[in-house]
């Protein structure tokens, strides 16, 4: 018992290290892929000042920016899911499947929708308020999921998921019908931060974004033991002293946050959720000491690398990263569909 | 027990002619929403005009030819699409016993509107006859995907894991279909597909579609003693002689040419499979020769209603037809899904 804790706690730190090592190639990567050319050399000097100004431009301006928010976002909507799968008991959970995103992006089309007379959509002000709107969205969507799904006194993994399926339809059509009425300028930007796109980031949105992370994600450490006995079983949860319905609603509260925030300034992402907890489980096993961890970082390594990708294939024209996801996630979570019981 | 058979015999004496009454009340309710879609619009015609449009025809007269190229095809596809979407969906519930079946909620729609992004994506401007031609092999290829899903599942595949299968399928085609969109610049053609709507209908349109449908709905029918027997079960079914490998084959086909020639024309509209078998057959019961047609009608209808509300809602902008379908639609999916998927 100890040995294999010990062995596990090893392995973690190696995963830790490997997906650090990982992220920041593919960081590197990214800083240097797109329709403007930097050499590595050039890239080098303009990182110690002395490269020349347009690529000092593209590289602080653009590239930098777009990479922080792949990182947060990642990280973001990757613990989210964790937390998710956790609490509901349901491998397959997952902000972007179960609607919470969609929530998120009805709130703020409705918001952009009444506003845009009043500020100008790119402001300062109207950024840093988009997080408060979402989440307002995303909450809605969490609390018509679990009073819809509740039945009999439990919530069975897959009506869970048909019922975020349904409100999914329900919010994207209703951000369809708005969209409608919106300004040209206005429904385009919709249009591409629905898609889960970040490329349109500027450094406002990553400070926009930034303190709810900052404040959310150690909340979410912090609870990691909580989390472990509350996916043990409800019983031996209650044995050693946990409230676990008062402790579940938080945790909800604290996914439905983490996840609003995120797509606030980023754009759903559907499929992250699902597939960075997994793998990081894989990696190292069921304790979300280590799982929480492992997740963001293969979260934020899964959105960098998904970027750059989508940078390539079709260039000089880009993809939405959402879309990139969605092709690697879709099969997976079917494979998992497949494979679990009732 | 004799009372008993009496009043069984009565409760079915009163269900056949409610059903008739029903059934009349739907079709004159549809014959207004046709009426209704033809005349509201950004110019009003008056129904003398529409009269006189239909039957003295005048080319120069401008209200006449908004009659003929827009307004008549609009409400005949309309009416068409919505009867093949309920059929379809109805078939499929009908088939696999399943209460969650529907072509959009199965993939079916969604492989249909992939192939369409490939037909824009490789002849660039398709013209139409082509384009029914792929939305017929990607319905062909969505409902594939979905059986082989099942067979590896065997067993332990529920409706609502077939459901959740399915919209993943759906997921990862949308997403597809945005990639080759992007790649080749025909992103704009295809987005229109995805938001189901009837807003651009021309006359070729219908003219092309309309066998498809119409052959469609009229096997629908004539399997619909068939599909009544499979509704009680596989092994009921084989037991009462029917050759169920037969019959499944030939409502797949069924299926394939109402879904196909419904997206080619409309786009993928979702939930008018799922909500109107449910409703029909709260009002007939449980013979399918009757909710074949029934369904064929108030799909029509739901359609007809849906679209002539899609252009007062945001008016002077047209909102989707698929929109509109899905505000109504989800409520009832979420009703199907609290109880699991077991509402047959």
């Amino acid at each position: 018992m100890q040995n294999s804790l010990r062995k596990h706690s090893s392995r973690f730190y190696f995963y830790l290290v490997a997906c650090l090592v990982l992220l920041v190639v593919a960081m590197f990567i990214s800083v240097n892929t797109g329709y403007i050319q930097i050499s590595f050399f050039s890239f080098l000097q303009t990182m110690v000042g002395l490269g020349n100004p347009e690529d000092a431009m593209t590289i602080f301006d653009f590239r930098m920016p777009r990479i922080t928010m792949a990182i947060l976002v990642g990280m973001g909507i990757a613990v989210s899911g964790a937390i998710l799968q956790s609490i509901s008991s349901n491998p397959l959970a997952d902000p972007g499947i179960l609607g919470i995103n969609s929530g998120a992006g009805f709130a703020i089309v409705l918001y952009t929708f009444f506003f845009q007379s009043f500020v100008a959509t790119n402001s300062v002000f109207f950024v840093f308020l988009k997080p408060v709107v979402a989440l307002f969205g995303a909450l809605l969507a969490a609390f018509l999921i679990y009073t819809l799904a509740y039945r009999k006194g439990r919530i069975a993994p897959t009506r869970m998921l048909l019922i975020g399926i349904g409100i999914n339809a329900a919010f994207s059509a209703g951000i369809t019908i708005f969209q409608l009425r919106m300004e040209p300028v206005d429904f385009t930007r919709t249009l591409v931060w629905l898609s889960g796109s970040i490329y349109a980031t500027s450094w406002t949105f990553v400070l926009a974004l930034l303190p709810w992370l900052l404040i959310l994600l150690p909340i979410a450490f912090y609870k990691s033991r909580t989390l472990d006995i509350i996916s043990l079983n409800e019983m031996s949860a209650i044995g050693v002293g946990i409230n676990v319905n008062k402790e579940r609603k938080w945790l909800l509260i604290l996914a439905v946050l983490l996840a609003g925030s995120c797509v606030a300034v980023g754009g759903g992402l559907t499929f992250l959720g699902l597939i960075a907890p997994h793998i990081a489980r894989r990696l190292v096993g069921r304790s979300h000491m280590r799982v929480l961890p492992l997740s963001a970082l293969i979260g934020a390594l899964l959105v960098v690398a998904s970027d750059t990708i989508a940078r390539i294939v079709i260039a000089p024209a880009e993809l939405p990263v959402g879309v990139i996801l969605s092709i690697v996630g879709a099969p997976y979570f079917i494979y998992l569909l497949l494979k679990t019981r009732n | 027990m004799n009372e008993k058979k009496s009043f069984s015999y009565l409760a079915s004496h009163y269900r056949s002619s409610f059903r008739w009454i029903a059934t009349i009340f739907l079709i004159i309710l549809v014959l207004f929403a046709v009426a209704l879609s033809i005349r509201f619009g950004a110019s009003d015609l008056t129904y003398k005009g529409i009269w006189d449009a239909l039957f003295h025809y005048d080319e120069t007269n401008s209200a006449h030819v908004i009659l003929h190229e827009l307004r008549l095809p609009r409400a005949i596809a309309g009416l068409l699409v919505g009867a093949a979407l309920a059929v379809s969906g109805a078939i499929m519930q009908g088939v696999t016993r399943n209460a969650l079946a529907e072509p959009s909620i199965l993939g079916v729609t969604a492989g249909a509107g992939f192939m369409l992004s490939i037909a824009y994506a490789v002849t660039k401007a398709p013209d139409f006859s082509t384009l029914v031609l792929f939305s017929f092999i990607g319905a062909g290829a969505g409902a594939a995907l979905v059986f082989t899903l099942t067979a590896i599942g065997k067993g332990g595949i529920t409706p609502v894991k077939l459901a959740l299968a399915g919209s993943a399928i759906t997921a990862m085609l949308s997403a597809l279909s945005t990639t080759i969109g992007l790649k080749y610049d025909v992103a704009k053609d295809i987005s229109f597909w995805y938001a189901g709507g009837l807003s651009s209908i021309q006359p070729i349109h219908v003219q092309v579609a309309v066998p498809f449908i119409v052959a469609g709905l009229l096997l629908a029918f004539f399997l619909s003693k068939s599909i009544s027997v499979m509704s009680l079960g596989e092994e009921v079914a084989k037991g009462l002689g029917q050759r169920t490998t037969l019959i499944r084959i030939l409502c797949t086909i069924v299926v394939l040419l109402l879904t196909g020639a419904a997206v080619s024309i409309a786009g993928i509209i979702g939930f008018v499979g799922l909500v109107v078998p449910h409703i029909v057959r709260a009002i007939v019961g449980v013979d399918y020769r009757w909710i074949i047609p029934v369904s064929a009608i108030v799909g029509g209808c739901l359609l007809l209603f849906a679209d002539i509300l899609g252009r007062i809602i945001m008016s002077p902008f047209e909102t989707p037809v698929g929109a509109i379908t899905a505000i109504i639609g989800v409520p009832f999916f979420l009703y199907l899904a609290r109880k699991d998927g077991r509402g047959l």
